[in-house]
């Protein structure tokens, strides 16, 4: 279906900044937020308000979020993960995604990483390294290792061509559709399943 | 109407409903695990995420134009997130997705028709057999009709506004069995936050929820919606219902294009399988701010309620009301100092409460009528909070910040625990103490 191209090894750092437990998608940036605005650049002011009204202005460029279990639960909105962006972090490790979430992360070039960090410290120092079939975290001096889950093909492939929308821009359509699309649709309009 | 059902194609494994839905929408069989290209029979975006995703498909054109979209036909544009009192920046987003669908011919469900997932349903928009997504994450409901509904992001809309096409990746299943039937006291909305109870907020998690078991038959369509509808807080990425008699009579004036009822094979492989008993189903709570913090209404009896609120894509339908009113119309009135908000899930839900009478009665009582859609449910419209309030609600999601406040508290239950707790201004599971 999908292959997976060529893929150097990827390294990502930052500082640590550590979250808990099904942080939800207002918490990352309240529904009421984006109605006056979708603009990462506004957005980001806000980025975790109802969480820590202070925290926004604490992120720097890099900043690597750690989170627990179910992160982006919630709501699909992708300026869930747009303001993240926007706030200059480029990766969140966490236990487990919410899969909105991880969908919107992919398709805009936002790195989740499944690990389990718990015991990684608030603005430690952080190294997320990649390989085709492997995922792993190296912490503070790199002394400390924590294997991850390999990173889908998927998010390979739609990070190669940075994202959804360029990829679209690029080829017109998704890869490897099994069979002709007028097809497809002729058999749903026939009322008939197509096998 | 139904046309024959499809098992009689031959797989070679055995498949869920959702495999099979999947299967139909890649073109090729599929199982859990699979990555696949799908084409959605309809994609539905609402003025929440439409404008971003317009942002994302002009960023696809070379010229940074709007072309039109590959199949207008199957898109459908809902209103439902902003209204008069959202703001002038609001309205300048909603109005962009206007602008789009005039020009391309999409159908756009207008602002005060209601919820767009409700009218999705209520309008013959999702039939069984179907994948139909949307640009939020309630479009899981879709799956009370025997459809794979999921939600998805502007992203993933504008991609289908591009090419028709989606990227998904097949869920496993778990199988939610029922048995016997829900006492008086309970409602589907019960059974919802049980199931939050014992899988948790991300329990669910990739998965998609399977209701199966002879206690589907004793629910009714709009307690199906229900449970799909809040299949996503346990983190699904669908909640489906097998097809019977009650879809068909449902759908009869609906629409009348023929479906097709995707069945569960035999054989089919589920992650994990639980079984509920609707009998010993009693009135729950999920209290501040967690969905997954839920107890029996009896566990936390006494709590002092503000607000009671009736609406939303889990709570304002016909059924709702009336179990509401059943409840506050035995009562002596609203309990002072409780405000009493009614936000229908649509205008036909909205008419038929005026028809019926049911509208005059909330309003002798002291409601608060707001126009149809999403209303307060997160804080996009309508009536906001005050700090320190706590809210009782037929709503879906209780986090912190929810309703436009983080000051306020919001709680989860039933219509029947929230007119209750309306009378008397306190958290309260009368009928079962009774």
């Amino acid at each position: 279906m999908m292959a997976l191209g060529e893929s150097a090894g990827e390294t990502l750092q930052g500082r640590a900044r550590v979250l808990g437990d099904d942080v939800n998608t207002d918490y990352i940036i309240s529904s009421s937020r984006k109605k006056n605005s979708v603009d990462p650049d506004v957005l980001r002011h806000y980025l975790f308000e109802d969480l820590d009204p202070s925290f926004a202005a604490t992120v720097r460029d890099g900043d690597i979020l750690v989170a627990g279990q179910n992160f982006g639960c919630g709501s699909a909105m992708e300026v869930a993960v747009t303001t993240v962006l926007g706030a200059g972090i480029k990766a969140v490790v966490a236990r487990s995604f919410a899969r909105t979430y991880w969908r919107n992360a992919i398709n805009n070039g936002l790195l989740l990483v499944t690990g389990d960090a718990r015991d990684l410290r608030e603005g430690e120092s952080l190294r997320i390294r990649m390989t085709r079939d492997r995922a792993w975290l190296e912490v503070g001096d790199g002394q400390r290792r924590i294997e991850c889950e390999a990173v889908p093909e998927i998010v390979h492939l739609l990070r190669r061509e940075g994202g959804l929308i360029p990829y679209l821009k690029r080829h017109r359509r998704l890869p490897g559709f099994d069979g002709d699309a007028q097809r497809a649709d002729a058999a749903a309009r026939a009322g008939g399943a197509p096998t | 109407m139904p046309t024959k059902s499809s098992n009689s194609v031959q797989h070679a494994r055995g498949q869920t409903i959702a495999e099979k839905l999947l299967s139909r929408a890649a073109n090729h069989a599929v199982h859990a695990g699979d990555l696949v290209i799908c084409q959605p029979d309809a994609a539905m975006g609402t003025d929440g995420s439409i404008p971003m995703a317009l942002q994302y498909f002009r960023t696809m054109q070379d010229d940074g134009g709007l072309p039109p979209p590959a199949f207008p036909e199957r898109l459908v544009f809902a209103l439902d997130h902003y209204g008069a009192s959202s703001g002038e920046r609001a309205l300048v987003l909603q109005e962009t997705a206007r602008d789009f669908a005039r020009k391309a011919g999409i159908c756009v469900f207008e602002t005060g028709e209601g919820i767009g997932h409700q009218l999705m349903l209520e309008r013959g928009r999702v039939l069984p057999g179907q994948l139909v997504v949307g640009a939020d994450s309630h479009a899981v409901s879709y799956g009370a009709l025997n459809a794979f509904g999921s939600g998805i992001g502007s992203s993933d809309l504008a991609g289908i506004f591009q090419c028709g096409q989606i990227w998904l990746k097949v869920p496993a299943s778990i199988r939610i069995v029922l048995h016997g039937q829900l006492p008086h006291y309970a409602s589907a909305k019960d059974v919802a936050l049980t199931l939050a109870r014992r899988l948790g907020a991300g329990g669910a998690n990739y998965c998609a929820l399977e209701f199966a078991g002879p206690g589907v038959a004793t629910l009714d369509i709009d307690d199906r919606i229900v449970l799909a509808n809040m299949s996503v807080e346990m983190g699904a990425k669908a909640g489906i219902f097998p097809h019977d008699q009650a879809t068909d009579a449902w759908l009869a004036s609906r629409t009348s294009t023929a479906y097709v009822p995707a069945v569960a094979d035999a054989d089919a492989e589920y992650e994990q399988i639980i079984e509920v008993n609707l009998d010993d189903i009693v009135p729950q709570v999920a209290l501040p701010h967690r969905v997954d913090n839920v107890t029996d209404v009896a566990d936390s009896a006494g709590t002092r309620i503000d607000i009671v609120y009736l609406g939303t894509c889990t709570g304002g339908r016909l059924k709702d009301y009336r179990e509401a009113l059943d409840v506050l119309c035995a009562g002596r009135g609203i309990a002072d100092g409780v405000r009493l908000i009614v936000t229908p899930a649509s205008r036909e839900i909205q008419r038929e409460l005026e028809r019926s009478g049911m509208a005059e009665s909330f309003r002798r009582l002291g409601a608060e009528f707001q126009e149809p859609g999403c209303g307060s449910c997160c804080g996009t419209c309508g009536a906001i909070p005050g700090d320190g309030q706590k809210v009782l609600s037929t709503a879906n999601r209780n986090f912190k910040g929810r309703m436009g406040n983080r000051e306020a508290e919001i709680f989860l239950a039933s219509p029947r625990i929230c007119a209750q707790a309306a009378l008397t201004g306190r958290l309260e599971d009368m009928e079962r103490t009774q």
